[in-house]
């Protein structure tokens, strides 16, 4: 039993190092006043213990120096470990540009994973060491939290939206992954294991079972949902055309713009009339509980793959609501 | 709200209670206490308020289509119903003041009467929109435009907060009707009218929960 | 002893004024009200002790063995709602609240005595609905009732288990009512706010709360509960709404729920370590403010309970900042507590242990509460036992540490007799071992990684586990103790004096116990609190028993 018996957890990403030198650093600010105040209130017991019955206090009634002191030191460290902390939730929370995508769906009780090209598994997670992943996270059903210990990061999933969630690992390995956010009577058995890897290892697992890549389902069940009866590469149809979109601006009906991310185009498969693009009527229907969520993220993948093959609009310019690449209406 | 009912009638005795020193004491922690209460309902009908928040700016057209819905008449009736006895019950409070006994029957009455002509017409718009399958739920049907589940949504908090608030007319009922008890057997006097101020708190307050629920649920949108 | 009970306990007090079942049913008397509560939280004490031990003994072993998962869920669903809401919310208000904020503040009873009453009522029928959950099959929400779990996943009683949170939300909002107006409006002539026990403070800022969110929480699981029945798609995304909205409304009360908790126990703490320091609390004022702060500043922090639920990054920033600042007050508390005790007199008596324990445990759980706030390291021990540690750090060490300590230190006046003194200082250091061994393995835990609610674990966690446990069952020994010796003091303890700690304080002015209106005549006060003088203590001593004071 106690030949496994870990106190501390793995650190095998690039933020884990990061994390813990907060945690140690928190430990010894918390040790410190911690050991200091216990001492104090001890020493005084004893010193000032009573020494006859008829004894009283001094007459101290307190002291403004003091009170401003013990108020302005620890808001002065607080601020500092704010400070700090703030900056690395802010980089655990902006993942890089170059990070490969990974698409994560939670249902009761299992996690569902999909790589781009293809490969998918169930409660296992390959990734490369070396390379920043960003998971694409989605709940069928409850929200779940996907929770890798050994990389300090987690995330909630919830049902209803897009979540994603970064981290680079940085030593090959095998690590668990948690579902942290109470999901039912399973919620327990919602476990699985990252699978760190050198990049050439990884290179040959992935080829060793790919499928179908994500984008190719994707244009399979855009065809199947007839979306293409109205989204028409030829910007004849009655909605927008989708080449060349993704990750990029769109007018929208009634005043502004959003930038064509996976939140906006899984928000216009489920609810198509919540933001409308300028110049469409409000006709589509929704896909609410026609599409899966895995269906969604390959609908999404297959959008994004379009943004790199169609590029209908010749030079990406300023985005104005003029040059987004949609027709006008008709 | 029961404990609404249970604290006026803790407040009713005319005797200085034990607990007290005097009777402007009494009186004093009477009036906080209702307060008090006015407050705790203010956070209680405030989470509704978040949610309306939240959920008209995530669907603002479909929460104008839900409201286009509403029977603007019918609601600006009500409104006025309830300024209306939102004045008796001033009015009965200023004559609980004089003491003079009628006019504290009169408009104590007049008050009731404006709060079942509220219920009545409240109950008739219920009625309408359960004919029309408006009422949240397995039969919810709507074809107009707008997202029917955001449409829902918002006869959700329509029928949360205008039956909360209908609740609390029900209540505010009751409580005319014991100082109406209370009044026609000469209980208020110069001295003491306690109870009096204080289901008027109560009263007002009610009102103008509806002052705003009324534009929020039913002018969105809506240029005349 | 025998010789001083001349001087004992009058004839006539507020426990045999009137006799029979009815006397207590129907009773206004503030005093028999807070012993109804008393009688409420214990036995809701037990039962959610009773989960806490079954959940204890499940989590012993990596496998599920002893029950089935969704028995375990329910076992810590249960727990959770029985703790916070049936036993930690009312536990140290409504029970030595409800006793002493009238005679602390020299008046006969609180403002609205039926109102009293009625609150109590109202705790039991909520408390009736929870044990109708428990008999007809339980609840597997969780205590937090997350939606969409709560509203379209879970099958069992989440209806029936939020009408008991509704309904004794009520009583809840009726005793701070009941403290606001009473704290206002029933001070005796001379007590000035600033003239106050800051225990009265404390429940001020306490009754704040109360009466301040509670509705919010009622509300909102009125929502989750019509939900449920109707499907009117409020918290359900897939008829359009949003899961985290309920989060919002939820923690914007169980934030704070968390101050309705810890501040009245900070409120017995000050009055302990003046009583048993001989000595006016050091910088009254900035204590009595800081529970002012806390309660205010505790209402704009609930955000910290969501830094990865999907809430933007900018909101995690303003919300961890601000959780930072609430530390402030609570530290300056504890820094005045110390600083009281220097140059006191102070008596090692058995109360003082419990604020001892107090201490040490509250600056542990305040302290890993920074670790909380800090939003880039809460992402990794959120939602693991990192966070059940720190907050039975602060629910079990402080508030209940500070409830034991009040307990100890009000017994004799609330019950004229006393406990034996050694046995409440073993039970003081068995629960401070047992706490500690119970609950500082999770904080390891929860930084290797383990989440919270989970019913099996991988075998690398089993040690701590087992430590915990054991810590557990120490613990518990450590709770029965004083149930033991309270009951036997009922009947045999030594008859205690007006005033056997030779304490300041209008409650040690009046018999022990006290007659039903407290005061003969109205108190009319001409000093500031704990105004502690050697002719103070010189006739405090000289009227009880000088032969042994000197221990």
């Amino acid at each position: 039993m106690f030949n496994n018996f870990p106190l501390f957890p793995r650190e095998a990403s690039s933020v884990a190092g990061q994390v813990d030198a907060l945690y140690f650093l928190l430990l010894a600010i918390s040790g410190f006043f911690a050991v200091t105040i216990s001492l104090t209130i001890v020493a005084f017991a004893v010193k000032y213990r009573r020494r006859h019955a008829l004894e009283v206090g001094a007459k101290i009634h307190g002291s403004t120096a003091l009170e401003i002191l013990w108020s302005a030191v620890p808001l002065a460290i607080v601020m500092g470990i704010f400070v700090w902390s703030s900056v690395i939730f802010i980089r655990i929370s902006r993942p890089p540009r170059d990070a490969m995508d990974i698409y994560v769906v939670g249902k009761q009780w299992m996690w569902k994973i999909q790589h781009p090209d293809g490969r998918r598994e169930i409660n296992e997670l390959h990734v490369p060491v070396g390379q920043p992943v960003r998971l694409t996270l989605a709940s069928e059903d409850v929200i779940h939290d996907f929770f890798v210990p050994a990389f300090r990061v987690k995330a909630d999933v919830v049902p209803g939206r897009f979540t994603t969630l970064w981290f680079e690992a940085t030593k090959p390995g095998r690590y668990h992954f948690f579902c942290a956010q109470y999901c039912g009577t399973e919620h327990s058995g919602m476990i699985g294991w990252v699978d760190a890897m050198t990049p050439e290892d990884f290179q040959a697992w992935l080829a060793g079972g790919a499928g179908e890549s994500l984008a190719s389902s994707g244009e399979k069940l855009f065809q199947e949902l007839s979306c293409n009866s109205c989204h028409r590469p030829d910007s004849q149809g009655r909605g927008p055309v989708l080449d060349g979109i993704y990750g990029r601006p769109v007018a929208l009906e009634g005043g502004g713009q959003v930038i064509a991310d996976d939140s906006y185009i899984r928000e216009s498969i489920v609810d198509p009339q919540a933001r409308t693009v300028a110049g469409y009527q409000p006709i589509m229907p929704t896909y609410q509980g026609l599409v899966t969520e895995e269906g969604l993220l390959q609908l999404v993948a297959y959008i994004k793959s379009l943004g790199t093959t169609g590029q209908p609009t010749p030079t990406p310019g300023a985005p104005t609501a003029t040059d987004t690449p949609h027709p006008t209406p008709k | 709200m029961a404990d609404a009912q249970a604290h006026a009638q803790d407040l009713e005795p005319t005797a200085l209670q034990h607990q007290f020193d005097s009777l402007e004491q009494q009186f004093d922690a009477s009036v906080l206490g209702m307060w008090v209460f006015l407050v705790t309902e203010i956070m209680f009908f405030g989470g509704l308020f978040m949610a309306y928040i939240v959920y008209r700016t995530w669907y603002p057209d479909s929460f104008a289509a839900g409201s286009h819905h509403l029977d603007v008449t019918l609601g600006m009736t009500n409104t006025m119903v309830l300024i209306a006895s939102s004045l008796t019950m001033a009015l009965a409070v200023w004559a609980g003041q004089q003491g003079n006994r009628f006019r504290q029957v009169l408009f104590l009455g007049l008050t009731l009467l404006f709060g079942f002509a509220f219920l009545g017409i409240k109950a008739y718009e219920y009625w309408e929109k359960f004919q029309d399958h408006l009422v949240p739920g397995p039969n919810f049907v709507w074809d107009g435009p707008g997202n029917p589940h955001a449409v829902q949504i918002f006869y959700s908090l329509y029928f949360a907060m205008t039956g909360l608030h209908a609740l609390h007319m029900v209540v505010g009922a009751g409580i005319m009707i014991t100082l109406l008890v209370m009044a026609a057997r000469g209980r208020f006097t110069r001295q003491w009218s306690t109870p009096l101020e204080i289901g008027g708190l109560y009263w007002h307050f009610v009102d103008i929960v509806w002052i705003f629920l009324f534009p929020l649920l039913y002018l969105i949108e809506r240029h005349v | 002893m025998d010789a001083i009970d001349a001087t004992l306990p009058p004839p006539v007090n507020y426990l045999n004024a009137q006799h029979g079942i009815k006397s207590w049913l129907l009773t206004r008397d503030h005093k028999r009200i807070a012993l109804l509560y008393l009688f409420g939280i214990t036995f809701f004490f037990v039962l959610g002790g009773i989960f806490a031990a079954l959940i204890r003994l499940e989590l012993l072993t990596p496998a599920g063995d002893l029950m089935e998962a969704e028995t375990y869920n329910k076992m810590f669903t249960l727990h959770g709602v029985i703790m916070i809401f049936f036993f930690l919310i009312p536990s140290i208000p409504a029970t030595l609240g409800n006793f002493l904020v009238p005679i602390m503040i020299g008046a006969k009873d609180l403002a609205f005595p039926r109102i009293n009453l009625l609150s109590w009522y109202i705790y039991m029928v909520g408390g009736l609905f929870t044990i109708a959950v428990i008999v007809l099959g339980g609840v597997d929400t969780g205590w937090t009732f997350y939606t969409p779990y709560s509203t379209a996943a879970s099958n069992t009683h989440v209806v029936l288990t939020g009408l008991g949170v509704f309904i004794t939300g009520f009583s809840s909002i009726l005793t701070g009512l009941n403290f606001i107006v009473t704290i206002h409006r029933m001070r005796a002539p001379g007590m000035t706010w600033f003239r106050l026990p800051l225990f009265i403070w404390s429940h001020y800022a306490t009754a704040l709360i109360m009466v301040l969110g509670t509705p919010v929480i009622a509300i909102t699981v009125l929502l989750v509960a019509a939900e449920r029945v109707l499907h009117l798609g409020l918290f359900d995304p897939k008829l359009g709404g949003d899961p985290v909205l309920f989060q919002h409304l939820f923690w914007f009360y169980s934030h704070p729920a968390v101050y309705i908790m810890i501040l009245p126990a900070m409120g017995v703490i000050s009055e302990l370590v003046a009583a048993f320091s001989r000595k006016a609390i050091f910088g009254y004022n900035f204590v009595a403010f800081a529970s002012l702060a806390i309660a205010l500043i505790g209402f704009l922090v609930w955000g910290h309970h969501m830094f990865v639920s999907s809430q933007s990054v900018y909101a995690g920033l303003v919300f961890s900042f601000l959780s930072f600042l609430v530390a402030i007050p609570s530290a300056v508390k504890v820094f005045n507590w110390t600083a009281t005790m220097y140059k006191g007199s102070i008596s090692f008596q058995a109360p003082i242990m419990y604020v001892f324990g107090f201490m040490g445990l509250f600056l542990v759980g305040g302290l890993t509460g920074l670790f909380l706030a800090s939003v880039g390291l809460d992402v990794h021990v959120h939602d693991t036992y990192f966070v059940v540690a720190h907050f039975h750090y602060i629910m079990v060490g402080g508030a209940i540490m500070g409830f034991q300590g009040g307990l100890h230190y009000w017994w004799p006046k609330i019950f004229g007799r006393k406990y034996p003194e050694g046995w409440a200082k073993l039970a003081a250091l068995v629960i401070f071992v047992g706490f500690n061994l119970t609950f500082f393995p999770q904080f390891l835990l929860g930084y290797l990684g383990m989440p919270r609610r989970y019913y099996a674990y991988p075998p690398e966690f089993q040690v701590l586990n087992i430590m915990s446990t054991a810590g557990a069952s120490v613990l518990a020994i450590g709770y029965l103790i004083p149930a033991i010796y309270f009951a036997w003091s009922l009947k045999y303890g030594e008859l205690a004096e007006a005033n056997p700690w030779g304490a300041k304080g209008l409650e040690w002015t009046i018999p022990s116990p006290p007659p039903t209106y407290n005061f003969e005549e109205t108190p009319v006060i001409t000093e500031p609190p704990y105004n502690y003088t050697p002719e103070f203590v010189a006739s405090v001593t000289a009227a009880s028993r000088p032969e042994v004071e000197l221990g």
